[in-house]
């Protein structure tokens, strides 16, 4: 077994003519390494160059530099040897509305080489771990945008991949239809494939990755756990919200003295909150304070910082989504 | 496949594939017959497409044989309904072209190809078995119309040698119409722009003797339509079916079935390649 799943050293892909001048660095000198049976987030905004590391990855393109393993084989070098271990799901359900769920799955399995009678007991058995039974025998086309991702799930997996690369595989879908293809990757990776994920959606990756790669113009500019990433924009922190906005400078100054650091204050949320390192402590302390001194609590909580501050603090201020980072979170990051 | 990450996820099913030319050339076959398959399995649960596709080409008939028919004019004489009938076969031909682009495109833009082409499946599957399932697809189009057509009163008086031939003709250029699709369908972005294909095609067809022989056209268009590819195909199989109509005096038309086997072969040289060739260049 390889040590890793998923290998990439400096990678590098131009798209434009070097002549005209208009040359755009899709990649440029991206290092990746994913360890087997886990899921790996690749975070970043818009053309940050995700999609074009997974396409590489998945043999679709072609690096002009550097080098790239899958599953323990030079992805240049074997494209074909590559395909036999990889599934790969697009920004779009790759599936043929035209046909069933199942006659997808069949047909699928036979261009995997199954044979008819494999690809029929394949296709079974995944309609059935992808809860798509009921609906096997309708046409695809009639499929919710959730069904269709678990169908498109579903065909990646005819061969049981060691290497699943998911692009973007929640983008358009509701929260429910989100909510379902997370449990289809959970259950994957309990089965031992390792996923790559590539997303815009912070709490996607936060969910379900154990390994955060954050990618800005080409290049891979951090790789840590989520709480390592989490780690680097300061600790956990203490955060109030009081009942009347009078009442803020008092608990400014509870705050200030007990976490021994300069709180922030949002005064439209009528919210203060501040770094703090003894974290049980702190809290129990402001909380006694705030009640000795009489003052309304709406909320009181001990916060990890998202992932959205980690974001920011790491593209300088590029939101991956900028409707998202604006509904998670409205508070100004220190930069 | 030495170093490999265990399959644990499922079944541990291996993949078989092919190594050596022989083991290629087997899985290049049958990857392309399962695309045929899936094609015929598409047109199976929605048989109305099929009739969708012919609806054009029979409006076209009853329209021109019925409303136009008497104001026609064949030149040597003869009916216009029989003179139709080889035109709205090859227009049928030409027009499916708008078919295969549909076809690849709708496949490209959903991120199908991209599926196909992370698989290990044989990389010439895509192009020839859309080709296979098209000429299938062609063949079904052509029993359709020529029974619509026995229908109405054309007959083919060229006797069965002739009259196959003539079918041969047509699917030929149906051939060359596949790579120009398969072509146009890789280089066009989405289906909307596939369906704008109509915009050129249904002009080609008219500035042709699909409706009207060349020799009635204003004298700076004649020629124009003599040559165009899809009157040759039309002129050779009025020809080869005894149907009017067929002469004309340039010598394009008096080499009609020479033509209608050459046009689509210089089309095929010219654009199997270029679409095998951005097929090819979607990796860079």
């Amino acid at each position: 077994m390889p040590e890793h799943a998923v290998l990439a050293e400096g990678l590098s892909k131009r798209y434009g003519k070097e002549r005209r001048d208009d040359v755009t660095h899709a990649l440029d000198g991206f290092d990746l390494a994913v360890r087997p049976g886990t899921v790996h987030g690749l975070l970043g905004p818009n053309g940050a160059g995700k999609t074009t590391a997974v396409r590489i990855l998945a043999t679709l393109l072609k690096a002009d530099g550097g080098r790239a393993e899958v599953a323990g084989v030079d992805v240049a070098r074997d494209p074909r040897a590559v395909r036999a271990h990889i599934g790969l799901v697009g920004q779009f359900a790759a599936v043929d509305e035209g046909l069933t769920g199942r006659q997808n799955l069949e047909l699928f399995g036979r261009l995997f080489h199954l044979g008819g009678r494999r690809a029929r007991v394949r296709a079974a058995e995944l309609l059935d771990l992808f809860a798509l039974t009921e609906a096997a025998d309708k046409g695809a086309g009639q499929y919710s945008g959730g069904m269709r991702r678990r169908l498109d799930l579903a065909t990646s997996m005819i061969l049981a991949p060691a290497v699943l690369f998911l692009d973007e595989p929640t983008t358009g879908l509701d929260p429910r239809a989100r909510g379902e293809v997370w449990d289809a990757v959970r259950t994957l990776v309990a089965g031992g494939t390792t996923v790559l994920l590539t997303t815009q959606y912070l709490d996607e990756a936060d969910r379900l990755a154990s390994r955060i790669t954050v990618m800005d113009r080409g290049r891979a500019i951090a790789d840590d756990t989520p709480d390592g990433l989490k780690d680097r924009v300061g600790g956990d922190r203490v955060e109030v919200v009081v009942a009347e906005r009078a009442d803020l400078p008092a608990a400014r100054a509870i705050l200030a003295r007990i976490a021994g650091a300069d709180p922030r204050t949002d005064e439209a949320e009528r919210r203060v909150h501040a770094p703090v390192t003894d974290r049980v402590a702190a809290l129990t302390e402001v909380a006694r304070t705030l009640q000795e001194e009489r003052i309304a609590v709406e909320d009181l909580a001990l916060r990890r910082p998202a992932l959205d501050d980690v974001f920011l603090r790491l593209t300088g201020g590029r939101a991956a989504d900028e409707d998202q980072a604006a509904d998670t979170d409205r508070e100004e990051v220190a930069a | 496949m030495s170093s490999t990450i265990n399959d644990t996820a499922g079944t541990g099913i291996a993949t078989g594939i092919g190594t050596g030319t022989a083991g290629r050339a087997y899985w290049a076959c049958v990857d392309s017959l399962t695309l045929v398959r899936r094609t015929l399995l598409n047109y199976r649960r929605r048989p109305s497409a099929i009739l969708w596709q012919l609806g054009f080409p029979i409006v076209s008939v009853l329209l021109y044989g019925f409303v136009f028919g008497s104001a026609m004019v064949v030149p040597g004489g003869g009916d216009y309904r029989e003179f139709l009938m080889p035109g709205m076969f090859t227009m049928t031909m030409a027009f499916g072209l708008m078919n295969t682009a549909a076809a690849v495109v709708s496949d490209s833009g959903r991120g199908v190809v991209d599926r196909f082409r992370s698989m290990p499946m044989a990389p010439s599957a895509f192009p020839t078995g859309r080709s296979l399932s098209d000429l299938m697809i062609a063949a079904a189009e052509l029993a359709i119309l020529a029974a619509t057509a026995l229908a109405i009163g054309w007959t083919s008086d060229g006797g069965p040698g002739a009259t196959a031939l003539g079918f041969g003709l047509l699917l030929l250029l149906r051939f060359s119409m596949i790579w120009v699709g398969v072509w146009c369908g890789l280089v066009l972005p989405n289906t909307e722009a596939a369906g704008a294909l109509y915009a050129v095609i249904f002009p080609v067809t008219m500035i042709s003797s699909v409706y009207v022989a060349p020799t009635l056209m204003p004298s700076w268009l004649a020629p124009v339509a003599a040559w165009n590819p899809i009157s040759s195909t039309v002129t050779a199989t009025r020809e080869l079916f005894g149907n009017p109509g067929a002469g004309g005096g340039s010598w394009v038309e008096q080499h009609a079935v020479l033509m209608a086997i050459a046009w689509p072969l210089a089309l095929t040289a010219v654009f199997l390649p270029l679409a095998v060739r951005r097929y090819q260049s979607l990796s860079r």
